[in-house]
């Protein structure tokens, strides 16, 4: 395996769903490549900096705006419905 | 190497009964799952827009057109996954309108492989988060994500921020599965190069950043 036939397989290896085999000659080849393991190691905490940050908050004033907003639609859109039936 | 641990994202046992009881017209059923979900489209219709105003409309147009069409939700899949489809869909005509000079499709394959291939490596700092404020964490890590074409960026986010599965970011998106594998391959090779510059390891004694 070489680093190239190793990155074809970085995502499956990160998420978990690899068979024993392929994972097995991934790990082989990572003890030896460096620059494989920072990469795996860069990518993952990538990850995991992506997941663990909120970036985007939906503030609780506008999030019950916005409820409103869509209940009151869909109240308007049955009522137009029931009167076209 | 550990995996990183995927999100459990099963829905809650009652989310059937309530999709039922919204179809047959129970409103206070259907504001449960705006509930439910409303963050979490918001998020998605954010990453995709880059435009807060535009997230807005995509969070009530998204739930209004779920509502309208929740008869032909098919119950074999989630409702989280049939009403992110279509907040993606909503996010995306949104973005079309707002850049009509660049054509925004989920079907692009952008550049080559060339872009993906590791460039920059260097281990990162122990906690890297921590050598930032909170404040400019987000702004770097915002401004990072901003950088990849829309077809990577709603992958990744889907994947990996929200937590839907291979099959699931597939089906909301209609992609095959090796396309939905390739550009998250891809968009965390291309985040990950981008994020070495701010959070690599600097050895050179002055200081933390």
């Amino acid at each position: 395996m070489n680093c190239s036939d190793f990155l074809k397989e970085l995502t499956d290896y990160l998420d978990g769903v690899i068979d024993a085999d392929t994972k097995a000659e991934l790990d082989e080849h990572l003890a030896w490549c460096h620059n494989c393991y920072v990469v795996c190691n860069t990518t993952k905490q990538t990850i995991e900096i992506y997941r663990g940050t909120e970036l985007y908050e939906l503030p609780d004033d506008l999030r019950s705006r916005l409820r409103s907003a869509i209940l009151k639609k869909c109240e308007t859109s049955k009522v137009a419905k029931k009167n076209e039936a | 190497m550990a995996t990183i641990q995927t999100k459990v994202n099963e829905p809650p046992s009652d989310e059937l009964e309530l999709v039922r009881a919204a179809k047959g017209g129970d409103i206070g059923a259907f504001e449960e799952l705006v509930r439910r979900y409303d963050r979490n489209v918001f998020r998605i219709a954010q990453h995709i827009t880059q435009n807060r105003e535009d997230a807005e409309d995509v969070v009530q147009d998204a739930f209004m057109k779920a509502y309208g069409n929740l008869t032909q939700f098919q119950e074999q899949s989630k409702f989280y996954t049939w009403l992110v489809r279509i907040a993606v869909n909503e996010a995306l005509m949104k973005l079309r309108r707002r850049r009509p000079e660049r054509t925004v499709s989920l079907d692009e394959d952008v550049k080559t492989e060339e872009d993906s291939i590791p460039r920059e490596i260097a281990d990162w700092s122990p906690n890297p988060e921590q050598q930032y404020t909170q404040a400019e964490l987000k702004q770097i890590l915002t401004k990072t994500i901003n950088g990849l074409p829309p077809s990577f960026r709603t992958v990744f986010v889907l994947r990996d921020v929200e937590g839907l599965s291979t099959e699931e970011t597939a089906d909301a998106l209609n992609l095959s599965i090796p396309a939905v594998k390739s550009r998250l391959l891809r968009a965390r090779l291309q985040l990950r190069e981008r994020l070495t510059k701010y959070f690599k390891r600097r050895d050179n004694g002055d200081g933390n950043k």
